[in-house]
């Protein structure tokens, strides 16, 4: 079956299997930055944005994509840039393979809560796992990236 | 998962003949899809049918099938309703990105044994509308074996004066080792156990008992116990059947006193 969905503001045309996931469709096209690790929706590595909402393209068939807006990494790079910058500047990136759905996350959150404070960030990146750094820095980091004080 | 064919209707009527052949089912937000091992002929998705919304009048709240887990969470009407439960157990289902495609009518259809959602449902004493069987109570459809019929919407009667939810996770984004949950709907108390791991039941020895007695915090302990022993529980990778009979003592007495406070 054909599918048309939009990538990072440009439209495609793509012919799908069915059981095709939105991961692998993604990667097909050659969209790399989108990983993929457990599999279940558990840990948020596979994120990107539907419609601007991130949701897990690792359990998101494809073919219900067809119509809407996806975004990932390369989409949001302005945002990326400044949002990474202030993760290096805390020591909040390690391996690095959890970064880009976590920044998507993050990017999405910003522009879906005013003013959140820190629980209801703890609260919206709770599917989000990282392996690697403990999530201090990263919270400090999305802390000062949201403009909360405390 | 292996999906040969994969519709999206633009009628309920072309939905109903398409669901009516072999191999056929709806995928709802297909959030749990890959937990079985599925072999779907016609995987029919109900996006296109208008099913995505809340609506309130005088008498129920109706929520359209297709609306996801985190619109309940978020949407104003949800959360100043019900003591806020729905939005509580919508909130506690893993991560945000699961809860945007997670829909309420796939909680349902699913009948997870793990669903917190189930649970507030039933407490409130929720009622689901399909195409072809109509309107029936939720606690009717949970114990039915229909599977060829399109879950529309459900109502939730404003008849409920208080409700609470408790849910016990190891990790904030994993299934529930238990969860519970108590309400007074038209003045009579309903009390679930959900997660133990098979699907959620209602308490109705502990229902009984405190139906007929003022409310303290003995008879709160009370419904505790009385829950416990008449829930059957089991393990699994969680917990222990012994652990979630511990657990529920002390869940459904935090329900049931923050209910009748």
């Amino acid at each position: 079956m054909k599918i048309e969905i939009n990538i990072n503001n440009n439209s495609k045309c793509i012919e799908i299997n069915p059981s095709e996931t939105l991961y692998e469709v993604l990667h097909r096209c050659g969209v790399t930055s989108v990983k993929k690790a457990c599999g279940t929706s558990s840990c948020g590595i596979c994120t990107v944005l539907l419609d601007g909402r991130p949701i897990p393209s690792c359990s998101f068939l494809a073919a219900k994509a067809d119509g809407h807006h996806i975004t990932t990494i390369e989409g949001v790079q302005e945002e990326a840039n400044s949002l990474g910058a202030l993760m290096n500047g805390e020591g909040a990136v390690q391996c690095g393979f959890c970064t880009p759905g976590f920044l998507l996350t993050v990017i999405a959150m910003k522009k879906e809560l005013s003013n959140p404070d820190e629980q209801q960030i703890k609260n919206y990146l709770v599917g989000n796992l990282c392996r690697c750094t403990g999530y201090e820095g990263q919270l400090r980091a999305v802390k000062r990236y949201m403009g909360v004080s405390k | 998962m292996n999906i040969k064919e994969y519709l999206r209707p633009d009628s309920l009527q072309q939905a109903n003949e398409l669901l009516s052949e072999n191999g056929a089912v709806i995928i709802g937000g297909g959030a749990f899809m890959h937990l079985g091992d599925l072999e779907i002929e016609k995987a029919i998705d109900l996006q296109n049918l208008g099913l995505h919304y809340v609506e309130e009048n005088n008498e129920f709240i109706e929520i359209g099938a297709m609306t996801t887990l985190r619109e309940l969470e978020m949407n104003s009407i949800i959360n100043k309703s019900f003591s806020g439960i729905l939005s509580k157990a919508a909130a506690s289902i893993m991560g945000v990105q699961v809860r945007n495609i997670a829909t309420i009518g796939g909680s349902i259809y699913g009948k997870y044994g793990f669903s917190d959602l189930l649970t507030a449902l039933l407490a409130l004493n929720a009622q689901v509308e399909l195409y072809n069987a109509g309107l029936m109570s939720l606690e009717s459809y949970l114990e039915s074996s229909m599977d060829k019929d399109i879950i529309l919407k459900v109502r939730i009667s404003k008849g409920v004066s208080k409700a609470y939810f408790e849910c016990f996770k190891k990790v904030s984004a994993d299934f529930s080792v238990l969860n519970t949950a108590a309400a007074i709907v038209k003045g009579k108390l309903r009390i679930c156990v959900g997660a133990r791991p098979a699907r959620v039941r209602l308490a109705k020895g502990a229902m009984s008992f405190l139906n007929i007695i003022d409310s303290t915090n003995t008879a709160a302990e009370m419904a505790g116990i009385l829950a416990s022993e008449e829930i059957q529980f089991g393990s699994d990778i969680r917990a222990s059947a012994e652990y979630r009979k511990e657990l529920c003592r002390t869940l459904v007495k935090r329900c049931v006193l923050e209910v009748l406070q």
